[in-house]
């Protein structure tokens, strides 16, 4: 397959850089160009986010309409898992797991992170490509066999795993408890460990592709936003992910090897087990050890994003630029130690709560310090409403929205109310889901011209951006009234409220309902991203070399893709990238590679 | 090289970009940050043995109690073995960082030497470790006793040698009146555990598994003495109990025909020496340390054959070798950490 690859073409002068004419296979499949990668991850991400998202729809129907037949249901269910057309109660928690870890780790880190960081490091830093293009392949490999394993594990005869997306023991541990605790628990935790491994490899190299190759001039105070938060978030991975391995290896030789290190004194069906002396509250430490650093893994990369585009289509630098650093730096350091504030009602000393809530409270200060400069950026600025920039703008609305709730959950003595409840799913899905996913499609507009050399049609994304945004807070918002009326997460059916208070529990039913129709809705829209995401991959109009007329470096390479990504030798770096309107200058942008004018002070 | 390279850059900071800021290939930056990653992975597990060990309290064993043999030396010796491999594991680290020392001198045959003398060092721990828990699993000759009251106790003593079995009842295999001399602790300890033993007042009688029932020639156990790990109705967790109540208590538990009532060595779900987790944490956490240490054999090996084969010569440089080095200093360095938590504390 290799042999194609190897046949040097001479016609392509850049100095350091033979160009190899490339065959199918070794261009498209085994790729080691970070562009390809990065498309890779891509397209596996909006194919594993659209069945997560298939997913939702259909648990959705369930909570809406408790017990009702539906067509849809036995249409992709089948007899098995919805006789009659309704569905059944283990595939519910099967639903929410998949549809939970498919969001979380799929298409939030792996897509999020595993496009824009290889598609924009070595782009936006002047460099040839990732330091090894070989681990680079290697990690978006892994990354597809564990989406494959992960896929198959909900066609398993006993169903996927059903002990929700933190998979906490001893539920997870015991096949005897749920039926998905069986096959389908097992090829999780296989798929996750291969996941960490395509982390860990992909992160190593972003981290070293940072640190090592960045162009002549380009100091770490000149690097875009973007590299910075792409470069904590490798950090970040570096350091969590491996603690979920020990909890993962540990909860594997629980289920597989009879050990109890998080097994203690269960009965199960009447049968005292022998386990003792374990805890499942080790587990949730492990697992939040990750779990939180985990949020920031998926948010930053968004706020990065969103910094780039919302400073461009402003026409105007970034407001604090060092302080932006600052509080990414900062929020990838708390997120270390505010692990706890999941644990509230596990039994925690109430003063070690009191710890956590401090220390959770104090990243509202970094948080705060972000969202005003991007509202100081906005402010007077000559904005350029592109649909990226629509999307940037959600997501500093929902990243407000959900900080918000955040104050509440943060709180021991609040958290205690509406823990586990739907306030809980309300509020990380605005602050997290919700601010990620706008932070990935405002990528995905603002870089389409690099990645596929051609533009996306405006008006559709237009229409996307106002489905999305109404669609889902139509389903955000009124959820947190449904969890402050008391509706546990997780649950089935939520009738039972009905009986002992009425208000209540027709308002849970109402806004369930409505709830159901606006995802339908924003689902639906997602159609219209699909679509103009596809044709315009093929039919789209040729994208100029600067479409948004931006300061980065990647706008200086040529718009079709070429192995080393620069004709000739690397540009060199004079100045920051965030050089719009300056004072004085007669141009509206100036971008990184041009020399500082006489006089002219750098930022 | 540029024509415009203006004087803004500044070329004197490692930061300024083109140069790696720390003057280190991007590969041996990874092996770097892949360690961070690795020590927090163990770092993961070495919590969730503290943070166990901490709820068990006292019925943790402590590390001189379990490990205390030589091999063909017997018991006895606490900790002598494992500071024996624990320093040939770091010596190996020394020879490690002579084949690199060789290296940036370019002197192959010296990298050949040091290397080879690091996959020595390196068969040797992995080796001491599977003679180590093949110890582990199989165990002291008194096990763990069940005693009547529910606690559970660690015996020490000295064990009186078992002679021989002389054949009362005939089985399977053995006609009455044999006398038996070959795996004798064997079949003891296994009749023991599954209840098959009485004591007639003279002597013990036990049931083999072909069926025959054999009475068992043994000098008399002495200087017993029983440590309570367990909390029972009567002793409670530390109690020491010695002499003739020692010697009553033990043997009404292990005469009592009840299965289980001794426990001898360790498998993942029991041990005899303390929590079902001590086991437990100790076949995992050893284990995965275990399996470091032979994939870093194995690399060694595979960097060895390069060496021998001349490929880094030609390539200029031994970094390679380096890297391997990076990783094989780790792996001894979280063997300390694993050596503490399990044997000293």
């Amino acid at each position: 397959m290799s042999a194609v690859a190897h046949e040097t073409n001479g016609n392509h002068g850049h100095d350091d850089h033979a160009h190899h004419e490339e065959g199918f296979v070794s261009k498209y499949i085994f790729s080691q160009d970070h562009k390809m990668i990065g498309k890779q991850f891509l397209m596996t991400a909006i194919f594993m986010g659209v069945v997560a998202m298939l997913l939702s729809v259909l648990f959705r129907i369930q909570l809406a309409w408790p017990g009702e037949s539906s067509d849809f249901l036995s249409f992709f269910l089948g007899e098995q898992w919805a006789p009659g057309g309704v569905l059944k109660e283990d595939m519910y928690l099967g639903l929410v797991t998949i549809h939970g870890t498919i969001m979380v780790f799929f298409l939030l880190t792996g897509g999020l992170s595993g496009t824009f960081s290889n598609m924009l490091i070595p782009l936006q830093l002047g460099a040839r490509d990732m330091a090894s293009g070989f681990l680079n392949m290697l990690s978006y490999w892994f990354f597809l066999i564990s989406s494959v394993i992960m896929l198959c594990s909900m066609f398993v005869e006993t169903g996927p795993a059903m002990a929700g997306w933190t998979i906490y023991p001893p539920l997870s541990a015991l096949p005897q408890a749920v039926s998905g605790s069986g096959t389908g628990m097992t090829l999780w935790l296989v798929s996750m460990t291969i996941f960490i491994a395509s982390s860990l490899i992909g992160s190593l190299n972003y981290i070293v592709t940072v640190l090592n190759l960045r162009a002549k001039g380009m100091s770490m105070t000149r690097m875009p936003l973007t590299i910075w938060t792409f470069f904590v978030t490798a950090i970040l991975g570096v350091l969590s992910f491996p603690v979920l391995l020990s909890a993962a290896l540990l909860l594997m030789m629980d289920r597989l090897a009879g050990t109890s290190f998080y097994l203690s004194d269960i009965i199960v069906g009447g049968e005292m087990l022998t386990n003792s002396g374990g805890s499942p509250i080790l587990y949730q430490h492990l697992f939040w050890f990750l779990g939180h650093p985990e949020v920031y893994i998926v948010l930053l990369p968004a706020l990065g994003l969103s910094s780039e585009i919302i400073s461009t289509n402003s026409r105007k630098p970034i407001f604090g630029y060092r302080a932006m650093i600052g509080s990414i730096l900062a929020i990838g350091f708390l997120s270390f130690i505010v692990w706890g504030h999941h644990m509230f009602i596990t039994g925690m000393n109430p003063f070690l709560g009191s710890v956590f809530v401090f220390t959770t409270l104090l990243i509202a200060i970094p948080s705060a310090v972000k969202v005003f400069n991007y509202l100081t950026t906005l402010w007077r600025g000559s904005l350029h409403l592109t649909p990226a920039m629509m999307f940037a703008i959600g997501l500093v609305s929902t990243f407000i929205t959900g900080g918000v709730t955040g104050i509440i959950l943060a709180d021991s003595a609040l958290d205690i109310a509406v823990h586990d409840t739907y306030f809980v799913v309300a509020h990380f899905h605005v602050v997290m889901g919700m601010s990620a996913v706008f932070g990935m499609f405002a990528g995905v507009y603002h870089w389409f011209p690099k990645m596929y050399g051609r533009m996306m049609n405006l008006r559709l994304g237009y229409a996307h951006f106002w489905i999305t945004i109404v669609g889902a807070y139509g389903v955000f918002f009124p959820m947190h009234f449904v969890g402050i009326a008391g509706a546990p997460r997780r649950y089935y059916d939520n009738s039972v409220y009905n009986e002992f208070d009425t208000i209540a529990g027709d308002m849970i039913f109402d806004l369930n309902v409505i709830i159901t129709i606006f995802a339908i809705i924003a689902a639906l829209g997602q159609i219209i991203f699909l679509f103009n995401f596809f044709y315009s991959i093929y039919r789209g109009p040729k994208a100029p070399q600067n479409p948004w007329r931006s300061n980065t470096l990647e706008w200086t390479t040529p718009v079709e893709h070429i192995h080393g990504n620069w004709p000739g030798e690397l540009p060199t770096v004079h100045r920051w990238p965030y050089d719009y309107s300056k004072p004085g200058s007669d141009v509206d942008f100036i971008p990184q590679n041009v020399p500082l004018a006489e006089g002219e002070h750098d930022h | 090289m540029a024509g415009h390279a203006s004087n803004e850059l500044s070329t004197e900071s490692p930061w300024g970009g083109k140069v790696s800021p720390f003057s280190t290939s991007y590969g041996k930056l990874m092996m770097w940050f892949f360690l961070v990653s690795d020590a927090l992975t163990f770092g993961g597990l070495l919590i969730a043995y503290g943070f166990t060990r901490h709820s068990a309290q006292d019925a943790w064993p402590i590390g001189e109690e379990t490990f205390n043999s030589m091999p063909f030396l017997g018991h006895g010796y606490p900790l002598l073995y494992v500071a024996l491999m624990t320093f040939i594991l770091i010596v190996s680290s020394v020879t490690m960082v002579l084949a690199v020392e060789a290296g940036h001198r370019m002197d192959k045959k010296g990298v050949i030497k040091w290397l080879a003398l690091t996959i020595v060092g390196g068969f040797f721990f992995v080796g001491s470790q599977a003679w180590e828990w093949s110890h582990f699993i199989h165990g002291s000759e008194f096990g763990k006793v069940e005693l009547a009251d529910g606690s559970q106790a660690i015996v020490k003593g000295h064990f009186g040698e078992i002679k021989s079995f002389k054949v009362e009842t005939a089985g399977a295999h053995h006609k009455k009146g044999e006398v038996i001399k070959e795996d004798l602790l064997h079949a003891y300890q296994h009749a023991m555990s599954a209840g098959q033993i009485k004591h007639d007042g003279k002597s013990a009688l036990l049931t083999l598994h072909d069926g025959s029932i054999v009475s068992v020639q043994k000098e008399a156990d002495e200087h017993l003495e029983l440590v309570i790990k367990t909390n029972g109705d009567k002793y409670k967790i530390g109690n020491k109990i010695e002499g003739k109540e020692a010697l009553n208590i033990y043997g009404e538990a292990v005469y009592s025909g009840e299965k289980n009532r001794v426990i001898y060595g360790a498998n993942l779900e029991q041990n005899e020496y303390g929590p079902q987790q001590y086991g437990q944490f100790f076949f995992f956490i050893t284990g995965f340390h275990g399996f470091h240490v032979f994939s870093g054999v194995i690399i060694n090996i595979i960097i060895l054959m390069g060496v021998i084969k001349g490929t880094y010569h030609k390539r200029g440089h031994y970094e390679m070798v380096e890297k391997t080095g990076l990783y094989w200093h780790f792996v001894d360095l979280v063997w300390v950490f694993v050596f503490t938590f399990f044997y000293l504390v």
